[in-house]
């Protein structure tokens, strides 16, 4: 069975939601558990996978059985492998977790909400699993538009325009995307990710690859907010049910991030994308642009959701300037810090969560001596904090590290001047908001009642998942030198220094 | 200004596939009204799918069905120059298929929206948020 | 704004514009694209899959797997119009009409107000209503049964003339819709109603991945029609035909059913009161 490792893991899940989406009309109670074992075999055959991987080298798997390129061929290298695991993990950790608030939130509908869901996860799966350029196109429109629906049905009053929007933005991407990959198939008659990349060295002088190459960035970069095609993530993140935020912001942008790299490192080698080196340079000066902009538009909200979303932008900013700093150094920096910034993001957001169940709201004023109320939730915040700003052993210590080290290297000062400005801004930011809720009094405004209570946290399969994915950041930041040396150093191609 | 007018004559089949997506491209940036902004859409789609059908074009070659396949003359050999290339269609099943799931994914939202602001109008619509 | 979106149009249609110098001429054969990957398909498909369809064949068989996801696309399409729009036991209506069918007069009854009952005698009609009109209903419900014949023929006849499960699924779609326009909706839910309607097109999606998965159980991998050889008891190639029609199947009972639900819920913006 492990040779099928890799369509199972976008295949049960495929079948589970359409049985989701039955047992949604005909008996209820059988949504979750359908989910949860979905999701489970899918982690559980996605770190087997990486396991293979890593004792077998690259795994090429045949979808119908016909060889590439007339066939869909899978195909599983140490930085996909990698990816996967963390995609899965992270799907599968948030959707015990979120259990309760989707429960509360949508009575009616938790068949349907259950089954997008599981279908976005699938799309994701399916978006770092594949090895064919064009199928990335289908499940990147798959895990969009089952993220439109799962945005758009939070708060009445904003949610739908959120989701509007960054519909508008995310089909334009998605269609540029798409024309890279058109353009591509004109020229060299393929749509397999190996065999364009065979075929495309004797073509690289012409001028149909060069706008291939700056069209499938473009598209890439709306998918994943980077700035100025940033505006439809503030909002479409803040909106969102705590359920759908908590999914698609630790994901969605980062397998874009895994999508830009697979495009540089597998289709257009290295050495096309890094020859230029004005637009290289360019890139990473866009990047410093993006962390300095978050970081400065983080300190503007009123709203911790908001400044959360903020912070995401500044973090596509670091993977982005990573990648294109052109050396080794830089690209370990950002393919660690994919892994690093899902597990931050969704510890942040997890918090967010439990938050906006007890206390019904995320601005500022809502946090108020929540320190004493829920210490378990804070705690856990605390720790995501202390990860963001990039403070050893947490893990964006290491990612950061490797991020300046690749910038030293380079030569691209203001880059580490950006990552460490950033910083510096983080610090101020979550200790404001430490400050708020364990300075000031506790107010029930929302609850309704004047007793302090002792002690309110979120039910148990909220909060127990929070501390697993607390303790995870801990965890990856000790063992970061593994997974450099084991899985990142091969993800890399021998050609980058 | 002899071979830009030679290029355009030669590749005009692209030029209109472009000129048809910048269109689009315009409607969804600077239209203020959603339904305009997501025919738009529609429009920067179909012109995609147009610009890949016309890859697939192959001067005298016919529709990519082999006519008495399972007859008397099932047998005979197949010449690729004879029919046209069908991946560029096959793709392009996809890819209308998506665009229509995404319009009705649109309109829905759109829907929603005019339920609660009751205008279609996106800067009538901000000016009812900043107010609140 | 307007002028923002002028300079990027154009600056992004300089960019393609820059980019057709490279490219093949209209309807050359000897571009890259129509000697690398498709020859193959043209020239092997009979012996390789005996259905004379190629886009057919390249479609469910070839690249099935992303035919599959593409039929999850229109899938999740349909979930999402109905978990964004529908609202279950909604409000009484503030107004509806009656038609009283023998004379033709109309009545308007407030909310609160007394309702006919159900009897032959009154029909509900939608307040968005037009003058009954004797002719639509009567060809429709001529026409309807050949569509759906047409539709049908559609997607079996996919193998061997243009068409296919998409293709058909639509105009079966279409021949409900129809009905639901020239009626109106509650009469066309009364014929399929909304819970088979979406069963219908979970099981059409299933069809497709169940036929995957089943060829992976039997050992080989997914989506690989030949291990279909064993439970139909043809051989391998006659298997790959079969298998595409099962799968063509499903994709047409899925694009129908979703079809149906994305209307019903956008006409009646989620009531299932009245359509359009």
């Amino acid at each position: 069975m492990s040779e099928q490792y890799p369509a199972l893991l976008v295949v049960v899940p495929l079948l589970s939601a359409l049985l989701i989406s039955a047992a949604g009309w005909l008996k209820k109670r059988l949504c979750f558990p359908i989910a949860v074992v979905a999701l489970g075999v899918a982690a559980y055959a996605s770190i087997g996978l990486l396991i293979r991987v890593l004792n077998e080298g690259v795994i090429i798997y045949r979808l119908g059985g016909w060889p590439p390129p007339w066939g869909i061929a899978y195909y599983v290298d140490h930085l996909n492998g990698l990816v996967l695991a963390v995609v899965s993990v992270v799907a599968f950790i948030n959707l015990i977790a979120s259990q309760k608030s989707i429960e509360e939130e949508f009575p009616e509908k938790t068949g349907a909400f259950y089954t997008l869901y599981v279908l976005m996860v699938t799309g994701l799966l399916g978006i770092v699993v594949t090895g064919d350029a064009f199928n990335l196109y289908v499940l990147l429109e798959i895990a969009s538009l089952t993220g439109y629906g799962l945005i758009a049905m939070g708060q009445k009053d904003r949610a739908p325009l959120a989701s509007l929007n960054y519909l508008y933005m995310g089909t334009i991407g998605a269609c540029f995307y798409l024309l890279g990959v058109g353009y591509l198939y004109i020229v060299t008659g393929s749509l397999n990710m190996v065999d364009i990349a065979r075929i495309l060295p004797p073509l690289y002088q012409s001028k149909a690859v060069l706008t291939a190459f700056i069209i499938c960035m473009v598209g890439v970069w709306l998918k994943m907010a980077l700035f100025p095609l940033h505006a439809w993530l503030p909002n479409a993140y803040t909106y969102a049910p705590s359920a759908s935020s908590s999914l698609i912001a630790p994901l969605m942008t980062k397998v874009m991030i895994y999508v830009m790299i697979r495009l540089i490192l597998t289709v257009f080698t290295p050495q096309f994308a890094f020859s230029n080196l004005a637009i290289s340079n360019s890139i990473v000066w866009l990047a410093v642009l993006a962390i300095v902009m978050g970081a400065i538009l983080a300190l503007a909200q009123t709203n911790l959701k908001k400044m959360l979303t903020y912070v995401i932008i500044a973090e596509v900013g670091y993977m982005v300037g990573g990648a294109w700093l052109g050396n080794r150094a830089g690209m370990t920096g950002a393919i660690l810090h994919i892994v690093n910034d899902a597990l931050m993001t969704l510890c942040a957001f997890m918090v967010v969560s439990n938050i906006v169940y007890k206390v019904k709201g995320y601005a500022f004023e809502d946090l108020k001596g929540l320190l004493r109320k829920m210490p378990f939730t804070m705690g856990a915040f605390v720790i995501g904090a202390l990860s963001i700003i990039g403070v050893p052993p947490t893990c964006g210590f290491f990612s950061k590290w490797y991020l300046i080290s690749g910038a030293l290297k380079a030569g691209h000062y203001g880059f580490m001047v950006a990552l460490l400005f950033s910083s510096l801004v983080n610090v101020v930011l979550f200790f404001r908001v430490l400050e708020i809720s364990y300075y000031e009094p506790f107010s029930n405004h929302h609850v309704g009642d004047h007793h302090p209570e002792p002690m309110a946290e979120a039910p148990l399969t909220m909060l127990v998942p929070l501390i697993i994915v607390a303790a995870g950041l801990v965890l990856v930041g000790l063992y970061t030198g593994d997974i450099v040396n084991h899985i990142i150093q091969f993800a890399i191609p021998k050609g980058i220094v | 200004m002899g071979d830009l007018i030679q290029l355009l004559v030669a590749k005009y089949n692209y030029w209109i596939y472009i000129t048809l997506m910048m269109i689009g491209l315009y409607a969804m940036i600077a239209k203020n009204n959603l339904v305009k902004k997501i025919v738009g859409m529609n429009i920067f789609q179909t012109a995609i799918i147009l610009f890949y059908v016309s890859i697939g074009s192959k001067k005298g070659g016919t529709i990519p069905i082999i006519e008495h396949g399972h007859g008397a003359a099932g047998s005979h050999v197949v010449h690729a120059a004879d029919y046209i290339n069908p991946l560029p269609h096959v793709l392009m099943l996809t890819a209308i298929v998506v665009s229509v799931a995404t319009l009705g994914v649109a309109l829905a939202l759109a829907i929603k929206v005019y339920e609660r602001y009751n205008t279609l109008e996106e800067d009538e619509i901000l000016a009812q948020i900043r107010e609140k | 704004m307007k002028i923002t979106g002028l300079i990027i149009a154009i600056l992004a249609g300089a960019l393609l514009i820059y980019a057709t110098a490279d490219f093949p001429g209209w309807g050359d054969a000897a571009s890259p694209a129509s000697t690398h990957v498709s020859p193959r398909y043209i020239e092997k498909t009979m012996e390789e899959t005996s259905v004379p369809n190629m886009v057919t064949a390249v479609l469910a068989d070839y690249r099935g797997f992303d035919t599959m996801f593409e039929t999850t696309v229109i899938f999740s399409a349909g979930v999402v119009c109905f978990i964004l729009l529908r609202v279950f036991g909604s409000e009484e209506p503030k107004e509806s009409l009656y038609r009283h069918v023998l004379t033709g007069v109309t009545i308007r009854v407030r909310a609160g107000g007394e309702i006919p009952p159900d009897s032959d005698d009154f029909e509900r009609i939608d307040v968005m209503w037009t003058p009954f009109d004797l002719i639509i209903k009567t060809m429709c419900r001529i026409l309807i049964p050949f569509i759906q014949l047409f539709g049908l023929y559609v997607i079996a006849h996919g193998h061997h003339s243009p068409g296919g499960g998409f293709q058909g699924g639509v105009i079966l779609g279409a021949s409900i819709i129809l009905f639901a326009i020239s009626h109106d909706l509650r009469t066309a839910l009364r014929r399929i109603r909304e819970r088979i309607d979406a069963l219908l097109c979970a099981t059409g999606v299933f069809i497709y991945a169940g036929t995957g998965a089943l060829c992976l159980l039997l050992g080989l991998n997914f989506l690989d029609y030949a291990a279909l050889a064993s439970i139909l008891g043809v051989d391998p190639i006659t298997a790959r035909s079969h298998g595409i029609f099962i799968v063509e199947i499903g994709v047409g009972i899925a694009v129908m059913a979703t079809m149906i639900w994305i209307y019903n819920n956008v006409s009646s913006r989620g009531k299932y009161d009245e359509g359009l």
